[in-house]
């Protein structure tokens, strides 16, 4: 019961997770039409920025908050610089692009800090365990995790839904042309977002950091299941990315720790642990294919322009 | 589509001889090297190809098509360490199961378009990346040694360097002579037509999905085959084969050498490669100097090589 | 899938007995906006049936719905008996009906020669055949050669589509639909962007054709749709206000009004 308890949390957690990285996606493709596959990059960058920065200051909360300016500042650089030549253009081309920029990143990543990764230890007052139901003990860092992603999400839903920048973000993403006929400046615009999602990727990776391994190439991992849930959750739409995003975490998580138990009272101890990891693994992309017969524009699609 | 120009067909013809002589070139100053190396590459070559079968000339933007290499790896590797070595077993088990799984994946894929199905193509092959790193019978991540190349039955023997050469090149070139054919056939001309104006050919009369899908099918078949040869090649197969990373070199390979032309993946996977090799033996981080190369070459390359030398003649 | 029943009980609009295409109650929206309102039409075999109606009348989108690339909220259509609401445009095709787009939609890459031998390929057994040279298919040529002659660009044969000019394209979507040797053509606007010495070859070809396949013509250019159709319906925000023969349509007053400030209620007056 406890095991399940902090399990379904924990797949709540990566869940949310995921959808940070999924709305930092889904914003850019949604407005800017940008498919940025470096996006995982950013995500990586977040991860060892904090790391170096905890290490410099020796303070957890002011290294992550470094870290997350950083990492946007690197968005808004990298907009300006590269990305928003890639406006306009074929999907393809900038699927190579940003392809393109992934090896440079994960290679510059290698030179600055070593093939090896980094390690992110944990301050001792995160490290606790906090008692959220009587005798259910849970990380207090995951909680943390899980309040600050749901703190994020509601603030991205009324800054998209309620103020005049939201409102403007999603007359962008329904017609890019009458938003500069209007004479706002499309282009801060366009930065301003992309640095959002930036920070978004950033705050995932530098929140996930203590728990995995900041490594080379974490960015391109996850990055795959933030395609995922986008596609699952449907097509420009926040709201099913986050729906989706929890569906997803919940799977992911309940599957790889509950599907081997489940698979040796079925079949044999042996083809049990053979099959148990290979099945665990494809678990989301079965769900994604089951969603693609069944619903091909994704389960909650935004209104169609 | 139109006749190539000359001056297409003249690099093309100086390519295929080029690669026809490289083993007396290799034998001739004793550079082993070039020999492995060119294996590599022309059978990399052929994967290139048969994406470039659905990318330029069907349209299909697949991101996901490294999969192919490691399942057609893996059959060869898998059927070897149980036992089942003959090549005439292992290549057509290579061939069927591509088959099989692009046929599935293609049918699902094919329900979205544009950037949907990239997107999809990426995750299914980074499944299937997964599914071969979780077989701890087969070696998991750290893959699968391969003690003995496929045996055909002393027709031709794989374990020789120069033998192995020549049946890589033999597949290349009757894979681009098969690619050539069919573009130009009832089914060939469907297809770039749906790259073309899908909406238009469904008006006419032809069912969109059925002939992608196919198109899908014959290409992951080729892939496969260069996935059986690939496992020979290195003696070993690995999930790393089939990272998503992998997928995106053989997209470059495509762009880079002219989408759409008939032996712009030869020359893109010849000139990708080869540079890739220079590079790493300058400096260690030649993916420092790759990576923002592929972003100049989208931005001003237009057509890639053929395309450069299109504008020539 | 394919349903031969009996026609619907007619609902509106002029019944004719036995037509080739019935049109019932079509509706199709787009969020608040209803596009297509409560539609119904009938189209008898061998007539030139035009379908007129000022700007965002929703023609084009009627036209997609009869053809299969857009699908109605509600409503059917029926094509000499069979019930094809639910069918996709490519059986729709197979079934002997035919489409020329409003917006040039042809293959581009491709010679003008290539697009009709296509459209004739489609309809002469299926393309599943991966080894011999398509282009040296003889009959297939021939009949692209046919269909470029009847409408005057055999001499183009060769060409590329983009390099073709407007008027051209607008020939060349009319061949393209030929060469599927249709029962039923739907023209959407075959005169757009036409001169005058090219429109008038256009409503010569027409005049032509009437005789050989039944015709629906969506057209602005009123000269040519009171020259040519045998009945005419008038499409306004959706709905069909008016259908009959073209002298009813000239007198009637809500025609009229629709059309009062339009450049085209002087021929109406006519």
């Amino acid at each position: 019961m406890l095991l399940v308890v902090e399990q379904i949390l924990n797949g709540l957690q990566f869940g949310l997770l995921l959808f940070l990285l999924a709305a930092g996606l889904t914003l850019v493709f949604g407005i800017m039409d940008l498919v940025n596959l470096a996006h995982g990059s950013l995500y990586m960058m977040g991860a060892y920025f904090a790391a170096t920065f905890v290490a410099w200051t020796g303070s957890f909360v002011l290294g992550a908050l470094l870290a997350l300016g950083a990492t946007l500042m690197l968005g808004i650089v990298l907009e300006y610089t590269a990305l928003r030549h890639l406006y306009g253009r074929d999907h393809l081309d900038h699927v190579l692009a940003t392809f393109g920029l992934i090896l440079f990143f994960n290679e510059a990543v290698r030179l600055i800090w070593g093939p090896a990764g980094l390690a992110l230890p944990l301050p001792s007052w995160l490290s606790v365990p906090v008692q959220i139901f009587p005798g259910i003990y849970y990380p207090a860092y995951r909680l943390a995790i899980i309040v600050v992603a749901l703190a994020v999400a509601l603030l991205l839903y009324l800054g998209v839904m309620r103020t005049r920048v939201g409102m403007l973000i999603r007359a962008g993403a329904s017609n890019r042309e009458m938003i500069g006929a209007l004479g706002i400046n499309i282009k801060l615009l366009y930065t301003l977002v992309f640095g959002l999602g930036a920070a978004l990727a950033g705050l995932a990776g530098l929140m996930q950091a203590p728990i995995l391994t900041v490594q080379i190439g974490m960015g391109e991992n996850i990055l795959i299941l933030a395609f995922v849930v986008i596609v699952i959750g449907g097509i420009g739409s926040i709201r099913g990315a986050f729906l989706a995003a929890i569906f997803v975490g919940l799977i992911d998580t309940l599957g790889r720790a509950f599907l081997p138990d489940l698979l040796r009272q079925v079949l044999s101890s042996a083809a049990a642990s053979t099959a148990a990891p290979a099945l665990s693994s494809m678990l989301i992309y079965l769900l994604m294919a089951i969603v693609l017969v069944v619903r091909p524009e994704g389960l909650f699609p935004a209104v169609r322009r | 589509m139109k006749r190539p120009p000359n001056v297409q067909n003249l690099v093309a013809a100086l390519v295929v001889a080029g690669l026809l002589l490289l083993p007396i070139y290799s034998l001739l100053t004793g550079n082993v090297f070039a020999l492995t190396l060119f294996t590599r590459i022309v059978i990399l070559a052929l994967a290139a190809c048969s994406l470039n079968l659905i990318m330029g000339y069907g349209g299909m933007m697949s991101f996901g098509h490294a999969a192919y290499l490691g399942i057609g790896g893996y059959a060869v590797g898998i059927l070897a360490h149980e036992g089942i070595g003959s090549g005439f077993a292992q290549f057509p088990a290579a061939l069927a199961a591509s088959a099989i799984y692009a046929l599935v994946i293609g049918a699902l894929s094919l329900r979205t378009r544009g950037v949907y199905f990239i997107m999809i193509t990426l995750a299914f092959a980074q499944m299937a990346y997964y599914v071969a790193s979780g077989l701890a019978r087969y070696g998991g991540d750290d893959g699968l040694t391969i003690y003995k190349r496929s045996d055909f039955a002393g027709l031709i023997n794989l374990s020789n360097r120069v033998q192995f050469y020549y049946l890589c090149l033999a597949c290349l070139l009757g894979t681009v002579v098969l690619i050539w054919r069919i573009v130009n056939s009832r089914f060939g001309l469907v297809v770039q037509g749906l790259r073309s104006n899908e909406q238009r050919m469904q008006a006419i009369g032809f069912p969109a999905k059925r002939y992608k899908l196919v198109c899908f099918v014959i290409a992951g078949t080729m892939c496969g085959l260069a996935g059986a040869l690939l496992a020979n090649n290195t003696d070993f197969v690995s999930p790393a084969m089939m990272y998503w990373t992998r997928s995106g070199d053989l997209m470059v390979m495509v762009i880079l050498g002219g989408m759409g032309s008939l032996f712009g993946p030869v020359i893109g996977a010849v000139v990708y490669l080869v540079l890739e090799e220079l590079l790493s033996q300058v400096t260690e981080y030649w993916a420092l100097i790759m990576g923002p190369l592929l972003l100049l070459i989208v931005l001003f390359g237009r057509g890639g090589i053929m395309g450069l030398l299109a504008s020539r003649s | 899938m394919l349903k031969r029943m009996s026609n619907p009980p007619h609902s509106g609009g002029c019944p004719v007995a036995d037509p080739l295409l019935r049109v019932d109650k079509l509706v199709r929206r787009f969020g608040g906006v209803v596009a297509t309102d409560h539609v119904s039409l009938d189209v008898a075999n061998g007539e030139l049936h035009a379908i007129i109606g000022p700007n965002g009348a929703g023609k084009t989108t009627l036209i997609s719905q009869l053809t299969g690339h857009l699908a109605p909220n509600s409503g059917s259509v029926w094509l000499a008996g069979r019930d094809i609401t639910n069918l996709p445009a490519y059986r729709r095709s197979a079934l002997g009906l035919a489409r020329s787009f409003q917006i040039t939609s042809l293959l581009k890459d491709f010679t003008a020669a290539d697009n009709v031998a296509l459209a004739a390929q489609a309809h002469s057994g299926h393309s599943f055949r991966f080894l011999a040279d398509a282009r040296r298919e003889a009959p297939l040529r021939r009949a692209a050669r046919a269909a470029l002659e009847r409408v005057g660009l055999a001499v183009r044969a060769e060409v590329l589509v983009s390099k073709l000019s407007h008027g051209e394209q607008r020939e060349l979507e009319l061949a393209v639909a030929l060469a599927t040797k249709p029962r039923l053509l739907l023209l959407d606007e075959p005169m757009a962007g036409l001169g005058a010495t090219e429109s008038a070859r256009m409503v010569k070809l027409l005049s032509e054709l009437r005789h050989e396949v039944t015709i629906v013509l969506v057209e602005h250019d009123m000269e040519a749709v009171f020259a040519l159709a045998d009945r005419i319906s008038v499409l306004v925000y959706g709905r069909v206000i008016a259908s009959g023969v073209p002298s009813d349509i000239r007198r009637n007053e809500e025609v009229k009004r629709a059309y009062l400030g339009d450049q085209h209620v002087a021929t109406l007056h006519g």
